[in-house]
């Protein structure tokens, strides 16, 4: 039988998808529901952060940083600190070390529920979208708390935290994670457990371990992909090899084994704050530094494991107060650039589903 | 002295009365009475909707305008006739202004025959349950039209995608209901809840229920098969360029359509008017509440389907177990007769 011609359509995924709203701009080669091509088409957002930097103290710089991946600041805010304390040579005290090990790890909650939420919905279930948000309300309350801020947070400083953690916070803290298992459950039961989401997920934008290492992909994109590595126990930073938790992994690199990596990494990101606040020490929460901070000539690059992947700050320093060059190893942006891969032979609806699946927020892809 | 003179009215009007224009004159009656009871139940349904949703997603919303939320619907109804009626300059007019009236015309049309009591009909046609289908498809055509005449692309795809969708859905919906009609021994929906007093159909065709009220929904683009519309995918589908009163007509067709539906299961499958105690209309529009429930509530729960496994389980698992559905009744009619 002779194949049905069909006639190329080019169309725009654009401002539709809750992450793409008009700063991402997809553009689709389609025959039919077929795709054919995908072109991811950035930097819509001029933000220049990088340079801003330069124009800045080290201090001034922190806050900037919040508003690259802004579901997750307070990460952001600690690999940059990292950083330049790591020109600094300055030791933190061990209070320091485990609250931000505390906010990191709820960064990391917050970050994949908003993930999960939109995700959810971006293939039609609009009721985990509300559940998600409900619990990440909790976590920027206790976040409120803490620092007074529920999204740009400022928190996390040179030689260690702006605030010490207050009862009330920890209380915050331990009434959160409760009930959170159980509204992981929830979403399992809603997701997880309905074969409509799993024929959605499974076998679609499949990434191999190959790819996954060619493209740099980290975070859950790289361990969906099989690939077992895990900055916070790979290259620990901060307390991280004091606490006992696990480091999922997928089998095939799907849309299914990143959904399952990121719902088993919420469940032991609870469990390592449920470990970090049982273990909470006494102490300063701050190391004693000069008023004005001029670190050594030299660089520094520093990583974390954030949320969406490794995010690394490249910080040259000149002796001044200012940094000479700041660059950021953002991983929404190299986890985004691994679409044309997955999206190979793929239906329009499934775009939607990898591109979820991928987690990115332009803040971080822009910079 | 009024009852009087409606007997005079009721009876020797017809007689008086030129038999076309008498029969124009109800017409315009049942016509009247669908549409002010199809409004009301759209708007209530909106409500409804927005309830339901609202306590499934622990939304706080559906409570603040009037008390639980009950101003919200008519607020809503007030904002969209006053919205600027946009026509966007490529659109190929005719098709685009006619095609809510298409979906919306073969909606309403349906609702004629609908039996709401043993005496609430507004036309007892003994083919009812073929004029239900057959008018019902014609909808296929208004979606296609918004689709086509408004020279977009995702209007296109989500008109394209309506078209295969309602089409396949139709035929595994068409065979679902066979096995009733087979039982009933008449195609006057009236007659079929008559022949279900004793016991209800949804008990002697179980299968059939199941594959009626899955095709049904699909028939209605709701979740899980809101396919044409998929907002995260193609924006809104074939009714993207639409905006204000036009709009709203699509919108109206969409919950007259699932109300239609959620009639046809009862009349079918759900013993139609019959229960104890209630008049005979609170029992029908009961039942097809709670159908429409059902509705929402899968609203609440599932993801959308992807177009080809929608595809795939309508010719693959549906249109198999109707025939199935419809082998098995005709053997054990045969065998009890």
């Amino acid at each position: 039988m002779a194949e049905l011609e069909t006639e190329r359509l080019f169309i725009n995924m654009g401002p539709q998808h809750p992450s793409t709203h008009g700063v991402l701009r997809l553009g689709l080669t389609i025959e039919g529901e077929r795709v054919v091509e995908v072109l991811p088409d950035v930097g819509f957002l001029h933000r220049g952060i990088e340079k801003l930097a330069e124009k800045r103290t080290y201090v001034q710089f922190i806050p900037l940083t919040d508003r690259l991946d802004y579901l997750a600041g307070m990460s952001n805010n600690l690999a940059f600190v990292l950083a330049v304390e790591s020109l600094l040579e300055v030791e933190i005290p061990r209070r320091a070390s485990y609250i931000r090990v505390i906010v990191a790890e709820l960064s990391r909650l917050a970050s994949h529920l908003v993930w999960l939420g939109s995700f959810a919905n971006d293939l039609g279930a609009a009721t985990p979208l509300l559940y998600c948000f409900r619990e990440r309300e909790d976590i920027l309350d206790a976040f409120e708390v803490l620092c007074g801020a529920r999204m740009t947070f400022n928190y996390v400083r040179f030689g260690g935290v702006a605030r010490d953690a207050t009862p009330e916070f920890v209380g915050k803290c331990r009434a959160l994670l409760g009930t959170f298992d159980k509204r992981v459950d929830e979403y399992e039961e809603l997701l997880t457990n309905n074969i409509i989401f799993v024929n959605r997920t499974k076998g679609v934008g499949v990434l191999s371990r190959e790819d996954a290492i060619s493209y740099a992909a980290s975070g859950p994109m790289l361990r969906g992909s099989a690939i077992k590595w895990d900055l916070r126990k790979d290259a620990p930073y901060l307390v991280y090899p004091e606490m006992d938790f696990v480091i999922p992994t997928g089998t095939v690199g799907d849309v299914w084994d990143r959904y399952t990596v990121r719902i088993t990494e919420m469940r032991q990101a609870a469990r390592i704050i449920r470990q970090a606040l049982d273990g909470l020490p006494e102490g300063d929460s701050r190391a004693k530094l000069p008023r004005v901070l001029k670190p050594a000539k030299g660089e520094a690059y520093s990583r974390i494991e954030g949320p969406k992947g490794e995010l690394g700050f490249y910080v040259i320093s000149d002796g001044t107060t200012n940094p000479y060059r700041v660059k950021i190893r953002a991983p929404s942006f190299i986890n985004l650039a691994a679409i044309s891969a997955m999206t190979e032979g793929a239906l329009i609806a499934d775009i939607v589903a990898i591109l979820g699946s991928i987690d990115i927020v332009l803040g971080e892809v822009d910079r | 002295m009024n009852v009087e003179l409606l007997k005079f009215v009721w009876i020797f009007l017809p007689q008086l009365l030129p038999r076309p224009i008498y029969e124009l004159g109800v017409m315009a009656v049942a016509f009247l009475g669908v549409m002010v009871f199809m409004v009301l139940m759209v708007l209530f349904m909106v409500w409804f909707e927005r309830k339901v949703i609202g306590h499934i997603q622990v939304r706080r919303g559906p409570l603040h305008t009037g008390r639980h939320g009950w101003a919200q619907s008519i607020a809503d109804t007030i904002k969209l006739f006053l919205k600027e009626d946009i026509i966007p300059r490529g659109v190929d007019r005719p098709v685009y202004i006619l095609a809510p009236l298409v979906v919306f015309v073969s909606t309403v049309v349906v609702y004629v025959v609908i039996p709401f009591s043993d005496k609430l009909v507004a036309r007892d046609i003994n083919m009812g349950i073929l004029f239900v289908f057959a008018i019902g498809s014609v909808a296929t055509i208004g979606i296609f039209m918004a689709g086509w005449g408004s020279n977009n692309k995702y209007s296109l795809l989500g008109a394209m995608r309506a078209a295969a969708q309602i089409v396949s859905y139709e035929v595994p919906l068409l065979l679902s209901v066979l096995g009733v009609l087979m039982l009933a021994q008449t195609l006057s929906l009236h007659g079929i809840v008559e022949a279900q007093k004793h016991v209800w159909y949804v008990f002697l065709q179980p299968l059939g229920f199941a594959i009626y009220v899955i095709a049904g929904i699909g028939e209605v683009n709701r979740l899980p098969f809101d396919i044409p519309e998929a907002e995260s995918e193609l924006v809104a589908g074939f009714h993207t360029e639409y905006s204000g009163l036009r709009f709203a007509f699509f919108f109206l067709s969409e919950y007259a359509n699932m109300f239609v539906i959620s009639a046809m299961a009862t009349v079918l499958f759900l013993g139609g008017w019959h229960g104890p105690i209630l008049p005979g209309f609170f029992w029908f529009v009961g039942k097809a509440f709670f159908f429409m429930f059902f509705m929402v509530w899968l609203r609440g729960t599932f993801p959308r389907l992807r177009v080809d496994q929608m595809m795939s389980f309508c010719w693959k698992v549906l249109l198999p177990l109707a025939f199935l559905n419809l082998l098995v009744t005709g053997l054990v009619m045969a065998v009890l007769n």
